[in-house]
């Protein structure tokens, strides 16, 4: 079916390295983003599963066959590009009907199947224009009428929906997923918007500069990320990253920093203990910050900075020593710049990295 | 906070609805007034061009030309040589002028030859070259420009002996031949310009879809290049139809005659300077040129040199 396996691919540009030994396993079926800001080898790597481009190094398995030398056309792949890449000079019907022309199907045949691919993107009403008169939105549909009308074993999609505006978006989220779920296609979704990645992805992997970072469910990246970096990509506003020191006293472990001292999950305890006294980096997300207006309520004080009302919550800035800390607050909260507030982070939401190596250790 | 007061006397106001209508006025007649003025000026920098050919048209179909230069009286009789086979004798030569129909083939052959020539190397080697880094493309380019840059007259010697060798001499292939070499660099120029600016996705699309890279380039790229080829074919079929030295000099025979030759011999050797003659003939060999011009101008303005990926 749709298996998919990359061995240590990479693949340089001369002396530009877009991609290092790139390990992935893709179930059939399966819809996993690449993630990642740009110039970090996404196109790259679609455009090797694809045959445009040979890899310099490494396997790419289709069903446990490799296929490095395999020209596009043999691969049965159906892929959508970023700029849609429709042909101008044909009408909306024609780009459809391309890839079926080229296996050389019969007349009604095409007819039928193009009329069916484009009736799952709602574009049936289309099919007599060229792509010049067609909005963004039914250029886009048209382009993935046209990757599925040759019922692909494996879909590409080059961040589809950066080109579209944002209410446009999360409706073609919702429907490409459903799509994708429906038709059962394996699905390689390139995207730099997490968000994007969070909502339709089974599985993400995180690229960065070539290099992958990790590979999880939109919960494992998300609860469990592996490095500052993959914490850092994930969630918005992003989390907050604190220089502190480990400290114990009493046995209770604490991480202290300017202005604040914030103490550790009792679980974390065995995993930090080696550490005491020294550096380590603590992420803390805004959505687990609590803001609090009452004085000496809480363990950390700062002074508000700006707020940001976003309608059904507000981002608030605080001061805490040197440090600005982010932290989301629901709607009503009445802090206004200047004025003095405390935060509270439960102990279980706390993460810490290594300020040398950026990964997790707990 | 500084206190910031502004005099009395200098407080902004916005103006009354009288003095909007006036400002409106205004600025509309100094439109109409810039129109004027650059219509004029084009009028009259196009003049000199224009005269010269309206003259042309006239002459040829008038009786006679008073003063030396005025036109007058309506006449067919110019256009005689289209159907009067044995026009004259040509002074010197002691020849006829040859049947025009032999010459219009002889120069659509060289047209038409030219024009296949350059728009196939063209496209080709245009689409490699926007398509394909080699090393020392740069320079290739260079060298390309360079070669469109000297007078091709200066070549006439060393073309003359290598036709000869060639066996090139006397027939037309060796003039289309020369003709195409020394207009292909703009040519190239022109078709890799048209190929830069036509998307690299739209080829990878293709070929994902399933076509070769043949199919590709026919079905998709060359349908995004068709204006470029449309401007290259005119500029080379008007380069053969238009050409006079390199067939005077390399084609010997009176009956490979092309236009630009029989219309100098009207011009130079006819015993009587015939104007009602020359102008007719002049006005027929520009015929080409106008329909060109008059029905492919949009693709004439998308022309680019766009040299900036080399
Ligand atoms: N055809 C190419 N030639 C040279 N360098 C390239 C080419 N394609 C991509 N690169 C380089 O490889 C890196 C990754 O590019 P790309 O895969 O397009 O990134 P992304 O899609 O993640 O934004 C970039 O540094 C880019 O400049
Ligand atoms: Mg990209």
């Amino acid at each position: 079916m749709g298996r998919i396996v990359l061995d240590k691919l990479g693949k340089r540009f001369g002396v530009v390295e877009a991609l290092r030994d790139l390990n992935l396993e893709i179930a059939d079926a399966e819809l996993i983003a690449l993630l990642g800001p740009s110039g970090c080898g996404k196109t790259t790597t679609l455009l090797m599963l694809a045959g445009i481009y040979k890899p310099t190094s490494g396997q790419i398995l289709f069903d446990g066959v490799a296929v490095n030398d395999l020209p596009p056309q043999d691969r049965h792949i159906g892929m959508v590009f970023q700029s849609y890449a429709l042909y101008p000079h044909m009408t909306v019907f024609d780009n459809i009907a391309f890839p079926l022309r080229l296996l050389r199907r019969p007349v009604d045949e095409i007819q039928r199947r193009v009329l069916e691919a484009a009736a799952l993107v709602q574009i049936e009403a289309l099919m007599d224009r060229r792509p010049s008169q067609l909005s963004g939105g039914q250029q886009q549909r048209t382009a993935l009428a046209r990757a599925l009308v040759k019922q692909p074993t494996l879909l590409l999609l080059d961040e589809p929906l950066s080109n579209l505006d944002a209410k446009l978006r999360v409706l073609m989220r919702a429907e490409i997923k459903h799509l994708q779920r429906r038709l059962g296609i394996t699905t390689i979704l390139v995207t730099h918007d997490q968000v994007e990645a969070m909502t339709m992805a089974d599985r993400i992997a995180v690229l960065r500069d070539g290099l992958l970072q990790q590979v999880g469910t939109p919960d494992d990246l998300y609860y469990r990320p592996a490095n500052t970096f993959v914490a850092g990509f994930i969630g918005s506003p992003p989390m907050n990253f604190i220089p502190a020191q480990v400290e114990t006293t009493d046995g209770q472990v604490a991480f202290a920093a300017e202005g604040m001292r914030l103490p550790a999950a009792e679980w974390t305890a065995p995993h930090l203990a080696r550490r005491r006294g020294g550096p380590v980096l603590v992420g803390v997300r805004p959505e687990d910050i609590r803001l609090s207006l009452v004085p000496g309520e809480s363990a950390v004080q700062g002074r508000i900075l700006d707020v940001e009302p976003l309608g059904r919550e507000l981002v608030v800035a605080v001061t805490v020593g040197r440090q600005v800390v982010v932290a989301i607050a629901e709607h009503g909260f009445a802090g206004k710049p200047d004025q003095p507030v405390g935060m509270f982070v439960p102990p279980e939401r706390i993460y810490v990295f290594d300020p040398t190596t950026e990964s997790a250790i707990v | 906070m500084e206190q910031v007061t502004i005099p009395a006397g200098q407080l902004r106001r916005w103006r009354t609805p009288q003095e909007v209508a006036a400002l409106a006025q205004r600025a509309r007649r100094r439109e109409v007034l810039t129109q004027t003025m650059i219509y004029v000026l084009l009028t009259l920098i196009s003049l000199p061009i224009v005269v010269p050919y309206l003259w042309l048209v006239a002459a040829a179909f008038s009786e006679r030309v008073s003063y030396g230069i005025i036109p007058s009286g309506f006449t067919l009789n110019n256009w005689r040589f289209l159907w009067v086979a044995n026009l004259g004798f040509v002074s010197g030569t002691a020849g006829r002028l040859p049947n025009i129909w032999q010459v219009v083939a002889n120069s659509l052959v060289l047209a038409v030859g030219t024009a296949a020539i350059v728009v196939v190397v063209s496209t080709l080697a245009g689409y490699f070259i926007s398509r394909h880094g080699f090393s020392r493309r740069a320079g290739f380019l260079k060298g390309a420009l360079a070669l469109q840059a000297f007078p091709g007259i200066t070549l006439l010697v060393a073309l003359f002996i290598l036709l000869r060798s060639l066996n090139l001499l006397n027939s037309m292939l060796g003039v289309i031949l020369v003709i195409a070499a020394l207009h292909l660099p703009f040519a190239l120029f022109v078709m890799k310009g048209f190929f830069d600016g036509i998307p690299w996705d739209i080829e990878m699309s293709a070929l994902i879809d399933g076509a070769s890279r043949l199919r590709a380039w026919y079905t998709v790229l060359l349908p995004q290049a068709r204006n470029g080829i449309a401007a290259v074919a005119m500029f080379s079929f008007l380069w053969g139809w238009t050409d006079y030295i390199y067939v005077l000099t390399f084609v010997l025979r009176r009956s490979s005659w092309t236009m630009a030759l029989y219309l100098n011999s009207v011009i130079g050797e006819y015993r009587f300077a015939d104007y009602g003659l020359m102008a007719a003939v002049g006005v027929f060999y520009m015929i080409p040129s106008l329909l060109f011009f008059l029905f492919t101008q949009r693709q004439l303005l998308q022309i680019t040199l766009g040299g900036t990926k080399a």
